[in-house]
């Protein structure tokens, strides 16, 4: 790995963005990496647009020197503008709060779902043609559906969603053990085994 | 939540707020008072967790202020405190604040005073809580992430200790709600302690003509501690080299870059953004300043770029300390980075170029449409209370009805669909505001043949109790015939279900006693009191608002439904 690996995680308060977080924090740092995240609590939980900011790098340069700095390490909390590798969207209207870290190597695992906004709303469409300007690089599909269809629960979707991302590769260098170990670390047990098959289902879309 | 009282590991991910618990349990800490606030609220929150098996005494007081005079006692007692709250909080309890500088600590005292520049979390203002660094004359530190968090409560444990002065730990949003691996050290609890109120009276009783020499001494001990600060090794020079993979590093630029806290972190990634080598001097300590370092630090350099959030206070100091060792330095600071608004590489990025005549070409694309999904009740089953409560106010109260909001769950009837409130400011103030709304037209001379309008307000339990009752009690004593509605949830919601003297909790999570709001009204000579539970009472509330509207009195309503978050919690 040669650069610093940056990710957001865009949705509304209370569809679990900071578990997430929790999740790929736990497993990069398991896997050995340094880690940084942003995240935001309070007002924006309560159903609000909210992006949390996920980074990670190797820990320091191998030939260390005083004062010496390294371009694959993590320092600031927050993702620079247009340096997003990964895009979440757990709602899809969000990837447009998110746009702006995007570049034309950015990939978007979007959830097709929707919730409303009490004020203007947008279609997938809109959306969809509003990052094309930018990255062709789109996986949408109706996570929350298929959680709901599958596991009746589409709590876990964001969880889903990680399964399908690290089944395509675009989570790396993150492996898919290191996520199953930190969602176990992370989720509390009684609900840990909803979030294992979440997981799994999303894996099992991201092989098709 | 974290097992902060493990020893388990030697590295653990920790949220900002959790090093800082950390920090003060490595440290020994024996007391912890807090009023929940974000971004200050884990902190509360993680000693509520553990404070009964640690055996260190922990409240979640009434307000910031009482708070900090909780901790003040524990102080003079010899205890090691911990004080915390929300950048709005130290303006509460600065009253007591100042003082307690003068009369100094006795047992190490750390007061956490979290800011949210941006104001992701907070309404009323984007306050700058250095302002009190100055004007209480409190040293204060400003880590930049949860390593610092943790290592700089220790440190400030220890200057409390050495200076008999309270420390001050300022952070932000970004670094409050930061996670990092933090490098642990050692906890060990339960601890016994010893209190003993020593009387010393020419010590902490601040009254004329004492106070005036109590003041003197303060500004001495504040001088005597600049040899310590100048040695600090957390305001330290980084000449920042990036390795030589990047190519064509910007050649001998004679620039230096001073900067702390969270920005600290995105000047690094700016620097690498733009590829520019350059010392940074990295201030640890906001106040005193180490002006020797600074000194030493701009004589040769040609530009100075300041990199701050918010107001420009480094920058101030700057220009002044330059005026003697550099005056031709060319100083970049809030001319090239905003002063509203909170920090990110970007921004600084952009503004270190300005600083060096460079170019700097966006390297993002701003979406042509936005939208933005705003924050309102929350819905499901069992319910917010107050979907059902806003409905009936619309209901009942005439068209031309003036409402007056506060800070709680119930600010978001500020936002559609409810469109609600014609003012919201601070914690407390609805009903203060709402009377001087009430004298204002109770004085006017008659308009259009227009009937007086009707003034509501609105509190919630946690705020009424934390500054409400003065309000209100000058409203009924002067007559303001408003009509307040006491929102009681029975919890302190937004924050996270911390319990208050309304909830039948208390701060070690024990049963107790739940303080009756009606009782406190009732007591304030309020005639038209009510309670009702707007979700099984509906047509009563609505009845009752249009009642007590028209009796022309100062009249309370205490609408009483549990939080519905906090219903599910219980039943879990």
């Amino acid at each position: 790995m040669n650069k610093t690996f940056n990710m957001i995680i865009a949705g509304v308060g209370g569809q679990g963005l900071i578990t997430l977080l929790d999740i790929i924090a736990c497993a990069a740092f398991w896997q050995g990496f340094d880690v940084k995240t942003s995240e935001l609590h309070g007002l924006s939980q309560r159903g609000g647009s909210v992006n949390v900011h996920i980074r990670f790098g190797k820990k320091s340069c191998s030939a260390q020197q005083k004062d010496t700095f390294c371009s694959t390490a993590v320092y600031a909390p927050i993702v620079p503008k247009g340096k997003a590798d990964l895009i979440l969207a757990l709602e899809f209207q969000e990837s447009l709060n998110a746009l702006v870290f995007a570049n034309a190597y950015t990939f978007f695992v979007i959830n097709n779902y929707q919730t409303p906004t009490l004020g203007e709303s947008v279609s997938y469409q809109e959306v969809e043609s509003e990052i094309k300007k930018i990255t062709e690089k789109i996986f949408t599909l109706p996570f929350s559906q298929h959680c709901q269809q599958k596991l009746q629960n589409d709590i876990p979707a964001g969880i889903a969603m990680l399964g399908f991302a690290v089944q395509k590769g675009l989570l790396a260098p993150i492996t898919k053990e290191a996520l199953e170990y930190a969602i176990q670390e992370v989720i509390a047990p009684k609900h840990y085994e909803l979030n294992k098959q979440a997981f799994q289902l999303g894996i099992s879309l991201g092989v098709q | 939540m974290k097992d902060l009282l493990s020893n388990l590991s030697k590295n653990e991910i920790l949220l900002g707020n959790e090093a800082i618990v950390r920090g003060a349990l490595e440290a020994g800490v024996q007391f912890v008072s807090t009023y929940p606030g974000t971004p200050a609220s884990e902190i509360g929150n993680n000693f509520y967790q553990i404070a009964k098996k640690a055996g260190i005494y922990f409240e979640f007081s009434t307000n910031e202020k009482v708070a900090l005079e909780a901790a003040i006692g524990a102080s003079f007692c010899g205890l090691k405190c911990l004080v915390a709250m929300k950048n709005f909080g130290i303006n509460v309890a600065s009253d007591s604040l100042l003082p307690f500088l003068y009369t100094g600590s006795k047992g190490p005292t750390v007061l956490v005073v979290a800011d949210d520049p941006s104001c992701h979390s907070s309404a009323q203002s984007e306050e700058n809580s250095r302002a009190f660094s100055y004007l209480a004359h409190i040293p204060t530190l400003e880590p930049s992430d949860s390593q610092e968090c943790k290592d700089f409560v220790k440190l400030a444990f220890q200057i409390s200790a050495k200076f008999k002065t309270p420390i001050m730990i300022r952070t932000t949003t970004r670094v409050a709600h930061q996670k990092m691996p933090v490098q642990l050290g050692l906890v060990k609890y339960p601890k016994p302690f010893k209190a003993k109120f020593v009387k010393n009276p020419k010590r902490f009783v601040t009254i004329a003509p004492r106070v005036l020499e109590m003041h003197q001494e303060l500004l001495e001990k504040i001088a005597a501690m600049s040899n310590y600060i100048e040695k600090s090794a957390v305001n330290k020079i980084i000449n920042v080299k990036w390795q030589t993979s990047q190519k064509n590093p910007t050649p001998n630029i004679k620039m230096g870059i001073m900067t702390s806290g969270v920005a600290f972190l995105h000047t690094i990634e700016a620097m690498k953004m733009l590829n520019i080598n350059a010392p940074v001097l990295k201030l640890g300590f906001f106040y005193p300043l180490p002006e020797a370092k600074i000194k030493k630090f701009i004589k040769p350099l040609k530009k100075l770029f300041i990199v701050e959030e918010l107001d420009p206070y480094l920058e101030k100091e700057v220009e002044r300390i330059a005026k003697s060792v550099n005056p031709k330095l060319q100083i970049f600071g809030k001319s090239v980075i905003a002063q509203a608004g909170e920090l990110n590489p970007d921004i600084v990025a952009f503004g270190l170029a300005k600083a060096l005549g460079k170019n700097y070409r966006q390297a993002f694309v701003e979406p042509s449409k936005k939208i933005t999904h705003l924050p309102r009740f929350c819905t499901g089953w069992p319910t917010c209370p107050y979907w059902k409560l806003f409905a009936a106010v619309k209901q009942a109260a005439p068209k031309d009805a003036i409402f007056g909001g506060d800070i709680g769950c119930y600010m978001l009837a500020a936002f559609p669909p409810h469109s609600l409130y014609d003012f919201l400011l601070s914690m407390g103030s609805g009903a203060g505001i709402a009377h001087g709304v009430c004298k204002a037209l109770q004085k006017s001379v008659p308009q259009d043949n227009q009937p007086k309008q009707k003034v509501i307000a609105f509190v919630g339990d946690s705020t009424f109790l934390h500054s409400g009752i003065p309000a209100l009690i000058n409203a009924v004593y002067n007559q303001a015939g408003l009509l307040l509605i006491i929102l009681d949830n029975q919890i302190t919601a937004m924050t996270g279900h911390q319990p208050n003297p309304a909830s039948g909790k208390n701060s070690l999570g024990e049963d107790n006693i739940p303080l009756k709001l009606e009782n406190i009204v009732r007591a304030l000579n309020v005639k038209n009191v009510a309670v009702i539970d707007q979700e099984e009472n509906y047509n009563q509330l609505v009845a009752t608002i249009k009642e007590f509207l028209n009796s022309g009195e100062t009249s309370v309503i205490i609408a009483r439904r549990i939080c519905g978050l906090l219903a599910k919690k219980q039943k879990a």
